[in-house]
Formats: C-alpha cells, sequence, structure tokens
C-alpha cells in the first residue's frame, strides 16, 4: 500500500504551540503554511521557526509539508533554501499555473539538495491548483517532474478567480475537482481536495467528505484537528466490504491457481477491475489498521 | 556579522519567547530573561541564547527576553530572527554562519 494522505493538516508556520503539538492529533500529513497563514512582516520569522522545528522535534511517520511562498516575491527562494536543509518531506507550491511554475522551484530545490549533499530527488513536491488556468494545465502540472507527489485544490482563490463563491452543495467546485483528480490518476500521483473552512459545521463537512471521496480524492485538507476523525472514518472501509474484498480475492487466487480465465463468486463473474478495487480496498484496511493478515501472503 | 539597529522577534504568547536586542558596544554579551520557568529553565535558556549568539559571531549584545515556555529550538529561531533584524538581513542568509 502506497502512502495514506487521508488528511493533510494546516498548521501556521508563526505559531511554535502548534508546531509543537501538530503531530499528537494523527494527521497523516501536516502542512507548515510559511505563505498565506504568515503575515509579510514576520515571514522571517516563520521560516526560522519552521527550519528550526523541522530539525528538532520528531514528528514520527507523519508526512511533512511544507507550503512556501511563490518565487515570484522576495520569499520563496528564501523558503526553499531553508526547509530542504532542515530535511522536509514535501514542498508545496502555492498557485500553480503552468508546469514552469514547478520547474522553477525545482530547479532552485536541486540547488540546494546539491549544495549540502542532500540526495537529488528526495524532496518531493506538490502542488496546488487554485485558479482556472491551473485547472486547465492540471494534466501538464501533474506530468511535470518526478519529484511531485500530489495535486491538490485551493478552493478559496478558485472561485474567487471564477467569479463566484463557495456554496454549501459545492457545485461550483465540481468542474476543478474533477479535472484535477483526472490528472492525478492519469499522472499517477494524489489527488487531494480543499479545506472547509467552517469548523463548527461538521454535518457540512461530512457531506463534503463523503462527496470527494466518491468523486476519487485521496484525502482532504483540514484546518482543524476535530476534522481529522470524520475523514479517517470515511475512508476507512466497513467490515462488509473488507470481507466482501477478501472472498474476492481468495476466488481470484483460487482460479488463477486452477489456471481458470473467468471468476465466478457466489454466483456473480468477477473481472479485473473489480479484483483491483477488491485489493486496493484490502491494502487500504491493511493500511489503516482494520485487518492484519497481507493479502499477499494467501495467495 | 555586525548589528546595525535594535530588533524584536517572537511573541507573548503561550509557547513563545520574545527576543529583543541592541547593540552593546565593547561590553559583551549581557542576557536580561524574564520567565516563568527561571527557576527550572533559566540557565538552559541563557545557554540556548549564548551558543546561538557565538555562532553567529555576535560578541556584543544586550537581549531581553521574556520567555512563555519556549522549546530550545523556538528560541534557537527566534534569535536567529531577532539577530538577522538587527544586522539588517533580509532573505539572503548564511546558512553556513545560522547552521
Amino acid at each position: 500500500m502506497e502512502r495514506l494522505r487521508r488528511t493533510m493538516m494546516f498548521v501556521p508556520g508563526n505559531n511554535p504551540g502548534m508546531l509543537r503539538d501538530a503531530c499528537l492529533y494523527g494527521a497523516d500529513s501536516l502542512m507548515f503554511d510559511l505563505e498565506d497563514a504568515v503575515a509579510i512582516s514576520e515571514k522571517d520569522a516563520a521560516r526560522f521557526l519552521v527550519y528550526n522545528a523541522l530539525k528538532t522535534i520528531d514528528y514520527g511517520d507523519t508526512e511533512i509539508v511544507v507550503r512556501i511562498n511563490a518565487l515570484d516575491n522576495p520569499f520563496g527562494r528564501a523558503d526553499i533554501e531553508a526547509v530542504v536543509r532542515a530535511g522536509v518531506d514535501v514542498i508545496r507550491l502555492p498557485k500553480t499555473e503552468t508546469k514552469d511554475d514547478i520547474l522553477a522551484v525545482e530547479a532552485v530545490i536541486e540547488e540546494v539538495e546539491r549544495k549540502i549533499g542532500r540526495e537529488v530527488g528526495s524532496t518531493k513536491m506538490m502542488a496546488a491548483v487554485e485558479s482556472a488556468i491551473g485547472v486547465i494545465n492540471a494534466y501538464s502540472i501533474a506530468t511535470s517532474s518526478k519529484r511531485l507527489i500530489g495535486i491538490a485544490l485551493g478552493a478559496e482563490d478558485y472561485v474567487t478567480n471564477l467569479k463566484t463563491k463557495r456554496y454549501a452543495d459545492g457545485m461550483e467546485l465540481m468542474g476543478a475537482r474533477s479535472q484535477i483528480v483526472i490528472a492525478a490518476r492519469a499522472a499517477g500521483i494524489y489527488a487531494l481536495d480543499t479545506v472547509y473552512s467552517n469548523v463548527d459545521n461538521m454535518e457540512g463537512f461530512i457531506r463534503e467528505v463523503e462527496l470527494i471521496k466518491q468523486l476519487g480524492f485521496d484525502g482532504k485538507s483540514v484546518i482543524n484537528p476535530k476534522q481529522i476523525k470524520p475523514v479517517h472514518e470515511i475512508y476507512s472501509p466497513t467490515a462488509q466490504e473488507i470481507k466482501k474484498s477478501l472472498d474476492i480475492c481468495r476466488a481470484s487466487s483460487e482460479a488463477k491457481k486452477q489456471g481458470l480465465g473467468v471468476i465466478s463468486l457466489n454466483g456473480k463473474m468477477i473481472d479485473k477491475p473489480i479484483i483491483e478495487r477488491a485489493e486496493r480496498l484490502v491494502q487500504l484496511a491493511i493500511a489503516v489498521g482494520l485487518y492484519k493478515e497481507d493479502i499477499k501472503n494467501e495467495k | 556579522m555586525k548589528i546595525i539597529k535594535e530588533a524584536i522577534a517572537g511573541t507573548l504568547e503561550s509557547s513563545d519567547i520574545q527576543i529583543m536586542l541592541v547593540s552593546n558596544k565593547n561590553a559583551g554579551i549581557e542576557i536580561q530573561l524574564k520567565s516563568s520557568v527561571e527557576k527550572q529553565f533559566g540557565k538552559q535558556i541563557r545557554k540556548v541564547i549564548t551558543e546561538v549568539l557565538k555562532k553567529m559571531e555576535i560578541e556584543n549584545v544586550k537581549l531581553v527576553a521574556v520567555d512563555k515556555g519556549a522549546l530550545d529550538c523556538t528560541i534557537k529561531a527566534r534569535v536567529q530572527c531577532a539577530v538577522c533584524r538587527a544586522c539588517g538581513i533580509k532573505e539572503q542568509y548564511d546558512w553556513e554562519v545560522i547552521e
């Protein structure tokens, strides 16, 4: 199973208490923000704080992402230098519009990696698409670099660019969400959904998580620890789904042993995509700790 | 590195530390610390501050620190930031000195 990225919790980069405690809540990834969450006058302070936190605090297996400032302002380059030196897992680019945005940041990352002797390519990247042109270029962005692990939607800027606003049903985001999932799947990287800003509206949040799961997203950005558990619950397979998938995997395994081309389970024909989905679900169940035995060992 | 102006970094929020510093001409490093945990951690806080100053080649400075329970990594970050601000360094850091 590849890495779980069901939740990516945003943490303001200039808040020492939050940087210290962020990993206690169980998010799959943490995103330390040097961009929108930090005032212009405090960009340097946040950069030093994140740099030292990354070098000192043990975040265990939690993936650490840092959202840097764009390269078209004075802060972006210094952000990259600091976080690559500190050993960050993933650098997130804000407001990505073309593949050239990715390539420009990649060039700076590589320069720093070479300078400090860090393995070239070991700093991963992810792109946040926050405009109409970014959505149109989603596939070219998603395939622009081997470092890219995912592509995310940043909805607030996107809806402003689209001359609309966010509505409860999320219809205004449907096109962008679909485009991003399709681009991510075609490129073989993760698709990550935008934040849900109203932390007090859990009903609306849960509805949105169910929708993005249905669309195919791997996970969602969250802004409050209380949003983590519902996402993980929605992304966890049910006992019934696990049982059904295990039955399919076993039937497939048995058919292979017997050299059978067509597989049947409880009178229903099972074909390749169904087996693939079942295997993925079992792997997910193992990854989230709901099933212990590795299905590969059963084959 | 040379201090050319007064500088401040950090906040008075919980888990943070506020560092104010100014050049001390040729009078060495002078640290004035205010912390609710001074009795238990005062020595360690002063040690971390002094180490960062020495690493950044600051030899004459008057520094006022108001600690609100900051971790060592936060203390380091705030001192590094205050020193860079005091030396008028923006973005073009010499990482070899800082690290």
